[in-house]
């Protein structure tokens, strides 16, 4: 019987080694998996990589991990303070101590080289970023007239996501625009958390409204609520 | 001297790029001025925004509607999906918008080349964390790109020229500038700005001097009444 249902984020999340490359879902105050990165924080490993679109967004999860040292670089494509809900101040500190590496990439190149990965493809040319301080270091090409970035697929040892509704072969949905990063997330990584809400049945959700393939899930674990 | 024109505000600069969106486009609109055009979108104009974070089909959140992270825009405002929108992920959103899908990008910026650079995510200070968000994506995809800024900064000095001084966000991709003095197209491949409107009681030659890129005036150059 495949059942990938884990009783608790601690055991979810006990294989994690240190210097592991971390994808984490979300996007702002959407769609983040804060217990999980709660948990993560937790578990204790240490020289990560976090590969998220912000940095740390208000005091819990992210920030937290970062505050404690526990991350060697960030992979962001906004890893700034966004008004007053997007709190990025431990990001901000360790940064300009110069104790985080920061390699901002653009949002939609953040998620394609994660669909790369995800899709076994290889490097890929993008128009993104062509002529820009952020093309710096990377082959370029100009094709048909056109400028192009070679950028790398962007692959995770571990994936960490938030849906809104499991069942036991990790089939999963998500609330609205929460989706986000996460379905590339848990696609590109080799081993994908999922935190759910709820988890119901096999067959509950119609197949047609299975918005991430179970085959892309290899942990599901529910929502252990707000610390 | 006293000024004969007034600059204007940033509901103006608003409301001059939502009186140009045509009908049945679909639109980005990025954080700031641009996303206040959305509160001035002609009623008779069927205009589908679009969000990084999946969304095509919106309008703002009245006040009163309780707080779901699953309906909020790029900027973090509360929405509300109308009849006829749809969701997708981050790498259907932006296969919409690096694929040429969307018809246009509204951007704010810190500086606008008449070769149609743009200069909007890295002010170059020193220490400062680079963050660009989708900016790049978005001014090499989007079928037509407007940019969205003051005439000029709080000293004086113009933000239209010939070259950027900031560092890009991408090369010659500009169609059109808005600003609180004029709305201007830009000619990349003539490295020509066109004064498609000008305030009131501004003149040609006042423009130009706030301007460090050569002008040219449209036949039909409007004027905008504050």
């Amino acid at each position: 019987m495949l059942d990938k249902v884990i009783d608790s984020m601690a055991e979810a999340l006990a294989d994690v080694q240190d210097g592991a490359t971390i994808l984490i879902g979300g996007f702002g105050i959407a769609g983040i998996p804060t217990e999980l990165v709660c948990a993560l924080l937790d578990q204790g490993a240490r020289e990560l990589t976090i590969v998220n679109n912000n940095g740390g967004d208000g005091p819990i999860g992210l920030s937290q991990l970062i505050d404690a040292g526990r991350v060697r670089k960030l992979v962001s494509s906004y890893a700034r303070s966004v008004g007053k809900t997007g709190n990025a101040e431990a990001f901000a500190r360790e940064y300009e101590a110069g104790r985080i590496e920061l390699e901002c990439v653009p949002q939609g190149i953040m998620a394609e080289r994660m669909r790369a990965a995800a899709a076994g493809n290889g490097p890929f040319f993008t128009p993104t970023g062509y002529g820009t301080l952020l093309a710096e270091g990377k082959e370029t090409r100009v094709i048909d007239g056109r400028g192009y970035v070679l950028e790398q697929p962007l692959h995770g040892d571990f994936g960490l996501v938030r849906a809104m509704q499991a069942d036991r072969w990790g089939n999963l949905m998500f609330n609205r625009a929460e989706r986000n990063f996460n379905p590339v997330v848990a696609m590109a990584s080799r081993v994908a958390v999922a935190q759910v809400e709820s988890i119901v049945p096999l067959g509950a959700i119609d197949p047609e409204g299975v918005q991430l393939p179970g085959i892309f899930v290899q942990r599901v674990v529910r929502r252990e609520g707000d610390r | 001297m006293t000024q004969a024109f007034r600059p204007l505000d940033r509901d103006g600069m608003a409301r001059q790029v939502a009186a140009d969106m045509p009908d049945g486009a679909y639109v980005n609109l990025g954080i700031g001025i641009p996303t206040l055009a959305a509160r001035y979108l002609p009623a008779d104009r069927e205009v589908i925004l679009h969000s990084e974070n999946g969304i095509v089909g919106m309008v703002s959140a009245p006040a009163d509607q309780p707080p779901d992270p699953g309906l909020l825009n790029a900027s973090r405002e509360a929405i509300v999906l109308v009849p006829g929108a749809s969701l997708s992920d981050h790498v259907v959103s932006f296969t919409m918008i690096r694929g040429g899908h969307l018809d246009i990008s509204v951007l704010g910026a810190f500086e606008v080349a008449s070769n149609g650079d743009i200069a909007n995510w890295d002010t170059g200070e020193p220490g400062a964390i680079p963050a660009v968000g989708g900016a790049m994506d978005l001014v090499v995809g989007a079928r037509s790109i407007w940019a969205v800024m003051s005439h000029n900064t709080r000293e004086g000095a113009p933000k239209i020229v010939e070259r950027c001084t900031y560092p890009i966000t991408g090369q010659a991709v500009v169609d059109r500038v808005y600003t609180d003095l004029a709305v201007l197209d830009v000619d990349r491949a003539a490295q020509r700005l066109t004064v498609r409107a000008m305030v009131a009681g501004l003149s040609f030659e006042e423009l130009q001097r706030r301007t460090a890129a050569p002008l040219s005036r449209a036949p039909d150059c409007r004027i905008v009444e504050p």
